[in-house]
């Protein structure tokens, strides 16, 4: 587990011992590395126990219509949560985006992916990007080319992944040269730090906006409240940023 | 109703006859030795052969990611001779099938090649015919339901393909987006009457193959004397 600076573990875990409560996250893939690293600096502090389930925002959304026992929602996307408070499954009040996601041109080769011209040369075979159609960060790697007028003439060598994180499997392995694919998948240590990326300018998509919401079974729980607003602490927020994440400033 | 594109039922169809294809000639020797050998390597081989019913398909299609990647040495020599990757091209598809439905036409046949008995293949050797001549105009015939039902179970098997398909295929029109992801798509993004139409052929697909299976498994008689 990462260490948070700045986090006084003793003087909350003192204070809240007796109230332990418990809570079931469902968490967009993209976003699992940084709230299970949340989760464990929260539960530190408060004493509460934090579930987490990771799967796709469609999945965990078509989940909780049909009644999954999850409390929070942190999705990939700003659709699926305002659907729920819609259908009268989530709380208003409680929705908020927690994280705006960065999309990256990677290779995990050094000097390969440099900018916009890496994709004009075209000397690749294979270019890896999530599902248009199914994933935030797919979308966004269409708008993207289409925005540099590359989406028909690159079309041929576009292979889809289901998510992004399988778009990064993708390249990764090596089957594709390059990638569109989350900052947050490249600056994790683990994925070592050979490759290359070229972050794409925000202005060439839609900003990809991860909201987090209350479910309606869990308004009155403590510790699902306390988590969502955990997450939006000075300390929270910094560790978000430090996962590649933006933080959204003012309103949503 | 909005009737779905067609083009991943033809591309199913496809690698599904196509894998039955190379898993009949590579199968049946295969399943020939397991039946007859008294080797030692029998239960390793038998175990390798079974393995893709166990594993989970992740498992299966995260190793093949891994050995058709242009840095693998299969993957990288398919680049040198060829100029494209193995991964997300029909003939990857068709290596992961291969792997994939390998105990569905083995098993089977194997089963069948041990019912037949060593009698028959005796006699024939006693009338001077030489093994694979026994083979064809003795084992073979006699095995005619073994080999029709690995045939369709692998056929059918194929076509039910998914999670492998998933992570080596790469979901393009026309080479890698076979029936299954379609309908994962249209279920995905809410198009619920072209999964619908796509499914529900799929289902009676299934169906008709399994009761074609048993009904003809009980019709032919078993001609071993």
């Amino acid at each position: 587990m990462r260490v948070v600076p700045g986090v006084i573990p003793a003087l909350f875990l003192a204070a809240t011992g007796a109230f332990a409560g418990e809570t079931t996250v469902a968490v967009a893939a993209n976003a699992a590395e940084v709230v299970e690293t949340l989760a464990a600096d929260f539960e530190q502090q408060t004493g509460h126990r934090v579930t987490v389930t990771v799967g796709s925002t469609g999945k965990l959304y078509a989940q909780i219509l049909h009644g999954a026992p999850f409390d929070l929602f942190l999705a990939a996307d700003q659709e699926r949560p305002r659907l729920l408070v819609e259908q009268g499954l989530a709380v208003e009040d409680f929705r908020r985006t927690y994280a705006i996601g960065r999309l990256v041109l990677w290779s995990p080769d050094p000097g390969v992916a440099v900018g916009a011209d890496t994709l004009r040369d075209g000397s690749f075979r294979r270019l890896a990007i999530a599902n248009p159609d199914l994933a935030p960060y797919g979308a966004a790697a269409r708008e993207t080319l289409r925005e540099l007028g590359l989406w028909e003439s690159l079309r041929p060598k576009i292979v889809l992944g289901e998510n992004v994180g399988q778009a990064f499997a993708m390249a990764a392995s090596g089957n594709a040269e390059l990638g569109f694919v989350s900052l947050a998948s490249v600056l994790t240590p683990r994925h070592g730090r050979d490759g290359s990326y070229w972050e794409v300018p925000e202005h060439f998509h839609t900003p990809i906006r991860q909201d987090s919401v209350l479910l309606e079974r869990a308004r009155d729980n403590p510790a699902a409240r306390d988590f969502h607003e955990f997450l939006n602490t000075p300390v929270a927020l910094k560790t978000v940023e430090s996962f590649g994440l933006v933080v959204a400033r003012g309103s949503r | 109703m909005n009737l779905p594109e067609l083009g991943p039922l033809w591309l199913s169809l496809q690698l599904a006859a196509a894998a039955t294809a190379v898993l009949l000639v590579l199968g049946t020797p295969l399943a020939w030795w397991l039946s007859g050998t008294r080797s030692r390597l029998k239960p390793v081989i038998e175990a390798v052969t079974a393995l893709p019913l166990v594993l989970p398909p992740t498992v299966l299609g995260f190793y093949l990611l891994l050995l058709m990647s242009p840095r693998s040495w299969l993957g990288g020599l398919w680049v040198e001779v060829t100029d494209t990757t193995l991964t997300f091209s029909f003939t990857g598809l068709l290596i992961a099938s291969v792997v994939y439905s390998l105990p569905f036409m083995v098993q089977p046949l194997q089963a069948a090649f041990e019912s037949l008995g060593r009698g028959p293949l005796e006699a024939a050797a006693a009338l001077r015919a030489s093994p694979l001549d026994a083979f064809l105009t003795v084992a073979a015939p006699l095995s005619l339901r073994g080999f029709l039902t690995a045939a369709v179970l692998t056929f059918a098997h194929t076509i039910g393909e998914f999670g492998v398909v998933l992570m080596v295929g790469g979901n393009i029109p026309g080479k890698t987006r076979v029936i299954s992801i379609a309908i994962y798509e249209h279920v995905e993004t809410l198009r619920y009457a072209e999964a619908h139409t796509l499914a529900a052929g799929l289902l009676l697909f299934a169906f008709v193959v399994l009761v074609f299976v048993y009904v003809f498994n009980r019709r032919l008689p078993v001609h071993v004397a």
